[in-house]
């Protein structure tokens, strides 16, 4: 590589390299923000700011879900499986909301802890299966191990 | 290692010819493949446990977002080749593969709407991999717009190029922004390395309709790289002859 090529492709690296440092330093900075949602263990500790809308996210915890009898309000429990935090939410549930699902609720946090949700958003995971499938896993009883297997597995 | 085929390509006249030869084997494989994808895809593989049949949007979701994030590290070395070695065909591919680029993001960008919509229960959530790809989006659109902008060729070569090698920094942010970080966005289901977290009759479909479309998307570069040429070079003695018989086979 001649002298001027090779000058020319240090200027570049060296830019690039200029730009790298900077996003990543900014993303570091903002990475609090950049989170969609606090788990239940970051709201357990204090680390949501009371009083502002936040974003509570975690899997729905088996046997938490109560349905009010005269209106659409619905209660659950989300969990990380460290802590967890009460959900209060008056509206639909998307199709993929059940127990044991990820979900992500846009709300404020009472003086109770307890998140009252004006939106609740199904997280969906990155497997896939046919219904045949889950059906003969959940038979089994192996769906779980299934699935933590896979989620070992993407580690 | 030969390099001359490297050097070669600073000939406007031989990537004219080379492309030609390769043109019409690219153009099939991307029918063929597109089309046996998306039957396979959409009729035989069987619906997902969870979302039922709407999971099949992943069949253009996904080859879009691929291609999406490849053609704008390709542009980025497009313009590592035009800058250090002054070759014209780079700034010819920067400008004929960005606004591919771009409609590969919107496609990418309004499936998962759509997906997102049944799914997550929004059309939109300011997620950091959404966000990510919105910013890739603007970044084509900047390098498209700075293209036209500048009318001195060679100083919008420059300015196109800077602008796709800084971007690239996005693309790795988009590619761990669900590792990173809290997102809604699911962690990828298809990698290289790794065995895709999916049954073999969901997943062969999703990889003929990825190569598909990187076929389909060399095959539409190639061509509008040759008309760009063309028009280029419309003051050389081949260009002319070459336009002439070009007139003259369609008349």
């Amino acid at each position: 590589m001649n002298p001027i090529r090779k000058k020319r492709l240090i200027i570049i690296v060296a830019i690039l390299l200029g730009v790298i440092a900077t996003v990543a330093l900014g993303l570091t900075a903002l990475q609090q923000n950049i989170n969609l949602f606090y788990t239940p263990t970051q709201i357990a500790n204090g680390e949501a700011p009371q009083g502002a809308r936040i974003r509570a996210g975690g899997l729905v915890k088996e046997g938490s879900l109560t349905r009010s009898e005269d209106s659409l309000t619905v209660d659950f429990v989300v969990t990380d499986g460290d802590a967890d935090t009460g959900i209060q939410y008056r509206g639909i549930l998307p199709d993929l909301f059940r127990e044991g699902q990820g979900i992500v609720a846009l709300g404020r946090l009472n003086d109770k802890g307890v998140l009252i949700a004006d939106e609740v958003l199904a997280k969906h995971d990155e497997n896939y299966m046919p219904p045949e499938v889950s059906s003969a896993l959940e038979k089994t009883g192996m769906l779980k191990n299934y699935q933590d297997g896979q989620k070992e597995t993407n580690k | 290692m030969n390099w001359t085929w490297f050097h070669k390509l600073g000939s406007p006249k031989w990537f004219y010819e080379i492309s030609g030869r390769w043109l019409p084997w690219l153009s099939v494989s991307a029918v063929l493949l597109i089309v046996v994808g998306a039957v396979m895809g959409l009729a035989y593989a069987p619906p997902d446990y969870q979302q039922g049949n709407s999971f099949r949007i992943i069949y253009i979701h996904v080859p879009a977002a691929f291609l999406a994030q490849s053609t704008y590290i390709s542009l980025a070395i497009a313009g590592v080749v035009g800058l250090v070695w002054k070759m014209k065909i780079a700034d010819v591919a920067v400008q004929q593969a960005a606004p591919i680029g771009a409609w590969m993001t919107v496609i990418a960008l309004v499936t998962g709407a759509v997906w997102g919509k049944p799914t997550w229960g929004a059309w939109w959530v300011w997620d950091a991999r959404l966000t990510a790809m919105l910013i890739l989006l603007f970044l084509y659109f900047g390098i498209i717009a700075l293209g036209h902008a500048i009318s001195n060729r060679e100083s919008s070569a420059k300015a196109c190029a800077i602008l796709a090698i800084v971007g690239v920094v996005n693309i790795p942010i988009i590619k761990y922004s669900v590792d990173w970080w809290n997102t809604l966005h699911q962690p990828a289901t298809f990698t290289i390395t790794e065995k895709p977290a999916m049954p073999m009759e969901m997943w062969l479909p999703l990889l003929i309709m990825t190569i598909g479309f990187y076929c389909f998307f060399a095959a539409v570069l190639l061509m509008r790289m040759r008309l760009e040429v063309l028009r280029r070079e419309s003051r050389t003695r081949w260009a002319q002859a070459e336009v002439a018989r070009q007139i003259g086979r369609s008349a």
